[in-house]
């Protein structure tokens, strides 16, 4: 280990790009303006909005694996799943009554648990690791299906919600429930930043990026990575735990493989390994899954599926805009659902073939709007410049 | 006893069948097809078609239920998942699942969410007795079938020149491609049989597993298991882990049904930690 008194200059040198990373840009602050403005403007929409709160951060605490460790999960429900039915089995029974500190026991009793397989995760490649956790998650919901103190396929009923902190009352509208999500989501957020920002957090991408080299330089892998699959159980564990005091039930579909899957498409939609990620993934696809269920109640994933097996072909901008534009085109011409299948069936075959070609044309766009982009920048930084005192 | 020991081999012998194109899969050209349910759900539901709606006999209709299948397989390779194979396992899990997705909505929009049955020939129905042991008709036939097929599929794996060059690729794809091995062709035709096979499963199993639009969800963990149990490096190691799960879930679920699917998961969690490459498999040095 270098000493770090012996390079002052170097050590305070760190410090400052550390400390240049984590401030506050303006867009950051916009975001959670917005977030904040939404408690007041959209009083009608509090509980889709409670749901997307709750899926942001259970995002989130995938992002935290995935974009930041380079775990791949295929059972990160098994977490979210604990924890649901950790915070409704305290509230059920009267252990803990008051909903944050449930939620905090709740939390602590998944990272418990992301601790304990964690070590599953540490050995095998991408496919193993797909495999292990995807069992994992399968061995809970087996056991919460043949619990007696989980309610099986029933699910839990019967929870009732104590008045968070003994004052606000979970009333019928979801008010209570949207602010209660959205300042746990904004405290997590902020300890999910501060560690990915953190030497811990670069240690963790270097691990990412090549866990040999980043051995050689002395960090400590294994224990880095139970760490972070530590933190991120305990975190998905309070997503989910924040699901049963809002909708004061917990089911077996907080385990099902599609939450799982949800979660990662989340992630794929909105950019892993920046934070914000899976809070837009979550509002883009809560918004899209609630349109989709409304136009066609039945078969919406048929649409999900396309979305996600476009953009993995095409990138995740064009493969959703491609996505979209054969909905649209569906729902233009009010095919029914069967003429769609065939239409969609059709499109994405031809799409396949001529996917070379199409890459070539989305490589250049991409190109262009590059290159538009850097044009303006460059235009607006001069500007800036023109105008700051003693330039 | 004897009986479930039966019934766990016909159950093995079927899930072999509709695993065995995924194992071949991911061993040659290492693709995690997560879809891979969804072509024996297809071999289900022509069948069903083919046998309840158009009145074909049922052992008629099996051979059509593979080639279809097959045709199927081999469209969807060559337009999509070839431009997969170079992403990476999460990609690629992604793009299956959303494979299975679009299948099991586009199925229940066609065909209901209701399950759905084949029409079993009588002569095919109920039991024979032999020696004391009441053996079903149906899982006699599917042991034969699958038992044909294993045998069939090993020999040409093992005696033929394709057999040859398919083990070549799975070995090393690069060298067999300087070998002067057309590896693509090669896993094009694999990817027909097998998804064929698994198509031919889904017909044989309609009767056994149960057939709805959610078959690929619910069938595959339980096809994931028998190829990371197995291994993907030969045909034998899918082929005992399968039985082995048939007859372990058969038991289980008679024997000791409280803990009903949970101890083969444990299973598969086991092995995966102790034997990532799989029980049976010879370590690849690459």
């Amino acid at each position: 280990m270098i000493d770090r008194a012996a390079n002052p200059q170097l050590v305070a040198q760190a410090h400052g790009l550390l400390a240049s990373r984590t401030r506050w840009s303006v867009l950051e602050i916009a975001f959670w303006l917005v977030a904040l403005a939404s408690i007041f403007l959209l009083q009608s929409k509090h509980l889709i909005l409670t749901e997307i709160a709750i899926l942001a951060l259970f995002a989130l605490s995938l992002d935290l694996l995935l974009g930041y460790a380079g775990i791949v999960s295929l059972g990160h429900a098994a977490f979210f799943g604990f924890g649901a039915y950790c915070a409704g089995i305290l509230a059920k029974y009267g252990i803990i009554k008051e909903p944050v500190l449930a939620l905090l026991a709740s939390g602590i009793a998944a990272m418990a648990l992301g601790f304990v397989t964690s070590f599953l995760v540490l050995r095998g490649s991408d496919l193993t690791r797909l495999m292990v956790t995807l069992g994992v998650a399968l061995v809970l919901r087996e056991i919460a299906n043949r619990l007696e103190i989980t309610g099986g396929a029933d699910g839990l009923q019967g929870v009732v919600m104590e008045p968070i902190l003994g004052h606000f009352q979970f009333d019928i509208f979801g008010k209570t429930a949207y602010v209660y999500s959205l300042i746990v989501l904004f405290i997590l957020f902020l300890i999910a930043r501060r560690i990915v920002h953190s030497p811990f957090g670069l240690s963790l991408r270097s691990v990412k990026g090549n866990p040999l080299r980043a051995s050689a330089v002395g960090i400590h892998v294994n224990g880095r990575l139970v760490a972070i699959y530590t933190i991120a159980a305990g975190m998905a564990g309070v997503a989910g735990a924040l699901l049963t005091q809002a909708t004061q039930f917990a089911s077996l579909s907080v385990l099902d493989f599609e939450r799982s899957a949800d979660v990662l498409l989340i992630l794929i939609i909105g950019g892993a390994g920046y934070l914000y990620g899976g809070l837009i993934g979550a509002v883009l696809f809560k918004l899209v899954q609630d349109y989709l269920a409304n136009v066609t109640p039945q078969y919406w994933q048929f649409w999900l599926g396309l979305a996600l097996v476009m953009m993995i072909l095409f990138g995740r901008v064009y493969g959703a805009v491609m996505a979209a534009l054969i909905f649209a085109v569906c729902t233009a011409l009010k095919l029914p659902f069967m003429q769609s299948i065939v239409f969609t069936v059709a499109v994405v075959a031809t799409l396949g073939i001529a996917r070379p070609h199409i890459l070539r044309w989305t490589s250049a766009i991409t190109a262009r709007a590059v290159a538009v982009q850097a044009g303006l920048k460059a235009r607006f930084t001069r500007k800036g410049s023109d105008h700051a005192p003693g330039a | 006893m004897l009986t479930i020991l039966f019934d766990g081999i016909a159950y093995g012998m079927l899930l072999f069948v509709l695993a065995c194109g995924l194992s071949v899969t991911l061993g040659l050209m290492n693709f995690v097809n997560l879809a891979h349910g969804a072509f024996a759900m297809a071999g289900g539901y022509i069948t069903v078609v083919l046998v309840n709606r158009l009145g074909l006999p049922f052992l008629g209709a099996l051979p059509l239920a593979f080639v279809l299948t097959a045709l199927v397989g081999v469209a969807l390779e060559r337009t999509l998942y070839v431009h997969v194979y170079a992403k990476t396992h999460l990609e690629q899990v992604l793009f299956s699942i959303g494979l299975v997705f679009m299948s099991v909505a586009a199925v229940d929009y066609v065909m209901g969410s209701q399950q759905q049955f084949v029409s079993i020939p009588s002569y095919l129905q109920g039991q024979i007795n032999l020696f004391g042991v009441g053996i079903g008709r149906y899982r006699l036939l599917i042991i034969l079938i699958c038992g044909l097929l294993t045998v069939a599929l090993q020999f040409s794996l093992m005696r033929t020149r394709f057999g040859s060059r398919l083990r070549a690729a799975v070995d090393d794809a690069r060298v067999a491609r300087g070998l002067g091995i057309n590896v693509n062709a090669v896993f094009a035709v694999t990817f027909a049989v097998g998804s064929g096979l698994a198509g031919l499963g889904g017909a044989l199993g309609a009767e056994i597993l149960g057939l709805d639009p959610h078959f690929p969800l619910k069938f595959m963990i339980y096809f994931l298991i028998v190829v990371t149990v197995g291994g993907t490096s030969s045909i034998t190691g899918p082929f005992i882990a399968s039985l082995l799960l048939g007859f372990g879930d058969v038991a289980g679920k008679y024997y000791a049904p409280q803990f009903g699917s949970f101890i083969i998961y444990i299973i598969m969690i086991v092995v995966l930690i102790w034997r990532p490459q799989g029980l049976f498999s010879r370590a690849i040095a690459k």
